[in-house]
């Protein structure tokens, strides 16, 4: 199986395995490839067991933080007398980033057996998963699927018979983007303006309905089955043995200028320049690469000197200057002019600033004015560095990251390419629209 | 509270304890250090979205929004650090790139902290090279006109909105810079306590209506005062130009008002200005009543009132000092004291404990009461032939007018005189609440203290002082040349009042003996 093409070879197909598999989605097909048997364990297991074996597996979260999951349900205080959620964040907007769209559509039923294990695990009696607004065909199918589920006692008052409460909820959002925050993810739920809220309190302490709340990404949580189903140790091995503190397999959407895109599974530790040329199969015919974003938008631009020494786990990006993020993976080729690239995202955190914080509301739009007035010939040197300042106050001073984010392919892509934007300016015109012209 | 552990920090190399869970901004407060800040508002709930009150807090590795931050033991915090300072001169430009820079002609000069910190700490330039957003003004009803341009969208009126006045009326409308202050379809800022989103407004984008354009703010005096538009006894602040009242605001009282005043308060002030004032004193000469010396109308009052039964109409806006003479006016000429007040509905502020725009809409009710007034709906139904009328001030209505028509004269103390009285024998003209001192007592019992505001017209005198005088014209000893002398006086033969002085009661004011306390108020 395998959507939208077949599996290379160099993948390990664990979470993707019955991607195109239309049977997978309705909960016989689901139990057929082996389905609810780790629910059905995990319900005879205690909370504490299950957050031990995924602490011992060392999953890390899929949204972008990259945070210790067993580690985050270990934060949910057992008999606090309060009542906990487990929120799961579907709602996708990092750009770039396709993922959990594909676990959603193929193998709904493997989220909401991951949903309601944590939601065991971690005290919770109810999950939301709260889905992005522009997902028409994941919420059916996730609606249909927790339909069924329920139906069939999987899930509810009664959850496999245990006499156990387990229910999930299927949210569906507005469409934004600062709603994947998952503070502004709580308000939003709660029917508030999806703004991110002030931490502290943290969500463990206050966060749903002003309650204990854990929140983790669609992938993190389809990951846990298979770690109950198989254990800790077999998950551990998916890394690099220089590095056991990323492992497992990870799904990475890849997207740009490249041969072949789609979502590609593969161990944490694999090669990116294999990934990139082997896996994805390279540049588009004539073209060569320039440049790679390898976790969403929102981390720093790589060049292919970065690109391809790299590994593709958390450590390994940072070590070339980015960072894992949200695995979706944004590939540029020489044809493309950085400016309007940059500008072209920077008008997107534009767009979606929730305009609570100065820097933000601001900066994100100020950034994204010079950066089209460059794109477009007008812009003169002191921009650059108007630009770098901006990017500067835009960094480490907002409730959230959204205006880090803005600022980070800015601030990356002067110092990578300011040749690029010297050009512009300097030529009072873009050098590729002129090529293009010629 | 005894339990309440204290945490030790230095601020701007001070040392400064204070209880936890007290956020930084606030501890710096206590230390005498301004965090510069603009969304924060002790009354509402912390938002940190201005970020103007980041602060450099060594060890932590970003800086951090002092509002939002609550003080650890042994934190040391730099509030004009270089990395402190960067971040608010960042915040500032940002803030000013969409900003019309308007000052001259915006209502906020001369008292907008934009200006103030802009000038402080800001850029002396702009970088800003693009075209600035633009959004038209907007009529939030009520007294509120809004100025989108204008607006850094701290969010103050949403808040207030929300979780004080409880009627959310305000928003936060779209995203990113193209966000501005929404109002609700088919609300107005139409509560009755609304208008307090102009107060709370640290720029020029919400103004008042009623003072739009009317004066500059460095033109301005101020008076700590008591708005006395209500037995609520909210502390306010009087603002004259040209000794003229341009406009009432509410001056910070934990025990009474918080920071609020009420609308009907606030736009309450014109009769202070008022037209048609007593401006001297004038006594009976055959038909018509005619100027005269002070001497001579105090002594023509005294003539009409001894040896007679004095039914006196004192006017629950006077101070207290006034009503203590007035009762030994009373006293001596063994008559009686009566008034009414006037009625509106009652109009509470929901997020404040105990405080609301009163149904008795006279300052000092209650001090009246203490000082032996009765309150009645018919205050001339006690007069019996051969009495004589004082009135001090007390509003008439025209059958009050032909009852007062058959006392066997009137004297009139007051500041405008009602048309339609025939026996006036003498008329002495007073101040009116701005124009002297004293106190009232609110309907809690407390006892505050409003300074003069403007300039008396004419020869008037403060009430107080008259009333001293004509009690010495009536063969009574007085010897008071300040209103504390008086209030000092009243406090020694009145025990609900032991213990209370002008120093004592400073700008905060005091219950009277037995009164309720406030919630949470230290004893």
């Amino acid at each position: 199986m395998g959507y939208p093409h077949a599996p290379h070879a160099r993948e390990t197909v664990v979470l993707s395995k019955y991607f195109g598999d239309s049977e997978a989605t309705t909960l016989d097909g689901w139990r057929k490839r082996g389905g609810y048997v780790a629910l059905e364990k995990a319900l005879g297991m205690t909370p504490a067991e299950i957050v031990g074996i995924v602490k011992d597996s060392g999953l890390r979260g899929r949204g972008g933080a990259g945070f210790p999951t067993g580690m985050k349900w270990s934060f949910m205080k057992p008999g606090d007398g309060k009542p906990h959620y487990l929120c799961c964040n579907a709602d996708e907007s990092e750009p770039g980033t396709f993922k959990d769209r594909e676990i959603m559509r193929w193998t709904p039923h493997a989220l909401i057996e991951g949903c309601a294990i944590g939601a065991y695990a971690i005290g919770a009696e109810t999950a939301y998963i709260y889905i992005r607004g522009e997902f028409t065909e994941p919420l059916q199918r996730m609606e249909a699927a927790v339909r069924e589920a329920r139906a069939a006692g999987v899930i509810g008052p009664n959850a496999m018979g245990t006499g156990k409460r387990v229910d999930v909820w299927v949210h569906k959002g507005a469409g934004a983007y600062i709603c994947g925050e998952e503070t502004a993810l709580m308000n939003s739920l709660e029917g508030r303006r999806g703004n991110p809220r002030i931490k502290p309190p943290f969500p463990a302490v206050a966060g749903v309905f002003g309650q204990p709340t854990t929140i983790n990404n669609v992938e993190t949580l389809a990951a846990v089955p298979h770690i109950l189903n198989n254990g800790a140790e077999w998950y551990k091995k998916f890394a690099r043995p220089d590095n056991p503190k990323s492992t497992g397999t990870k799904l990475w959407s890849v997207c740009g200028n490249v041969a072949r895109p789609g979502n590609y599974e593969v161990v944490m530790g694999f090669p990116f320049k294999d990934f990139l040329y082997d896996l994805c199969g390279g540049p588009l015919p004539g073209r060569k690469f320039k440049a790679v974003i390898p976790g969403g938008s929102s981390v720093p631009i790589m060049n292919m000197e970065e690109a391809e020494a790299a590994v593709m786990d958390y450590e390994g990006m940072v070590a070339k200057g980015s960072m894992l993020g949200s695995a979706g993976c944004i590939v540029i080729d020489d044809a493309q002019c950085m400016v309007k690239q940059i500008a072209r995202l920077a008008r997107f955190y534009a767009h979606e600033s929730c305009a609570q914080c100065t820097q933000c509301r601001e900066g994100t739009a100020w950034t994204t004015k010079i950066m089209e007035r460059i794109e477009a010939g007008e812009g003169s040197m002191d921009d650059l560095d108007t630009l770098l300042e901006i990017g500067d106050s835009m960094t480490g001073k907002t409730i959230c990251v959204l205006s880090d984010s803005c600022a980070v392919p800015v601030v990356s892509g002067i110092q990578k390419w300011r040749h690029e934007f010297e050009a512009h300016i300097n030529g009072k015109r873009c050098p590729f629209r002129a090529a293009a012209a010629a | 509270m005894a339990d309440v552990k204290t945490i030790n920090l230095t601020i701007e190399g001070r040392p400064v304890a204070v209880a936890e869970g007290t956020s930084i901004l606030e501890a710096a407060r206590t230390a005498g250090v301004l965090i510069p800040h603009y969304c924060y508002h002790p009354a509402l709930p912390v938002a940190g979205v201005c970020r103007m009150c980041l602060v450099e807090v060594e060890k932590a590795p970003k800086l951090a929004p002092a509002c939002a931050t609550s003080v650890a033991e042994g934190q040391v915090v730099h509030v004009h650090s270089e990395k402190a300072r960067e971040a608010r001169k960042g915040v500032l430009e940002m803030l000013l790139i969409n900003h019309p820079l308007d000052c001259p002609i915006c209502d906020q000069a001369g008292e907008c902290e934009l200006q103030d910190y802009t000038f402080q700490e800001g850029r002396k330039d702009s970088r800003y090279k693009e075209p600035k957003r633009f959004n038209p003004m907007e009529d939030f009803g009520g007294d509120v006109v809004y100025v989108p341009n204008r607006c850094i969208l701290c969010t103050r009126c949403v808040r207030y909105m929300d979780d004080v006045a409880q009627d959310p009326v305000l928003n936060v409308s779209e995203r990113g810079d193209r966000a501005y202050i929404g109002k609700f379809e088919g609300k107005d800022l139409t509560h009755p306590w609304a208008g307090n989103v102009v107060d709370l407004c640290p720029v020029g984008a919400l103004l008042s209506k009623d003072f739009l354009n009317k004066a500059r703010a460095w033109e301005l005096d101020r008076t700590a005062s008591i708005c006395p538009n209500c037995t609520q006894g909210c502390n306010a602040i009087i603002e004259t130009r040209d000794n003229v009242v341009v406009r009432m605001r509410p001056r910070g009282n934990p025990d009474v008002n918080e920071f609020f005043l009420c609308d009907t308060g606030r736009l309450d002030y014109r009769w202070m200005n008022g037209p048609n004032r007593l401006e001297l004193p004038a006594v009976r000469n055959g038909t018509v009543l005619v100027d005269a010396d002070w001497d001579v109308a105090l002594g023509a009052a005294a003539t009409v009132l001894r040896g007679k039964r004095a039914l006196v109409l004192a006017s629950p806006m006077l101070s207290n000092e006034a009503l203590h003479l007035l009762s030994r006016v009373v006293k001596a000429t063994g008559g009686t004291g009566a008034f009414r007040v006037a009625r509106g509905p009652e109009a509470p502020l929901p997020g404040v404990k105990d405080l609301a725009l009163r149904s008795e809409r006279a300052a000092n009710v209650v001090g009246a009461e203490k000082l032996g007034f009765t309150k009645t709906d018919t205050p001339l139904a006690g007069m019996r032939d051969g009495d004589v009328l004082l009135i001090v001030n007390h509003a008439l209505t025209e059958a009050e007018i032909a009852t007062a028509n058959r006392a066997s004269a009137v004297v009139f103390v007051g500041t405008t005189l009602p048309a339609g009285l025939t026996n006036v024998a003498a008329v002495l003209p007073i101040t009116n609440f701005a124009e002297e001192e004293g106190t009232f007592t609110n309907l809690r019992g407390r006892v505050q203290r409003f300074l003069q505001a403007k300039a008396a017209p004419g020869l008037a005198r403060p009430s107080w002082f008259v009333l001293a005088d004509l009690l010495a014209s009536l063969g009574e000893t007085t010897n008071y040349f300040v209103p504390s002398e008086v209030f000092a006086a009243l406090a020694a033969s009145h025990p609900e009042f032991a213990g209370l002085s002008y120093d004592a009661l400073g700008l905060r004011g005091l219950p009277v003996v037995g009164a309720a306390q406030p919630a949470g108020a230290p004893s």
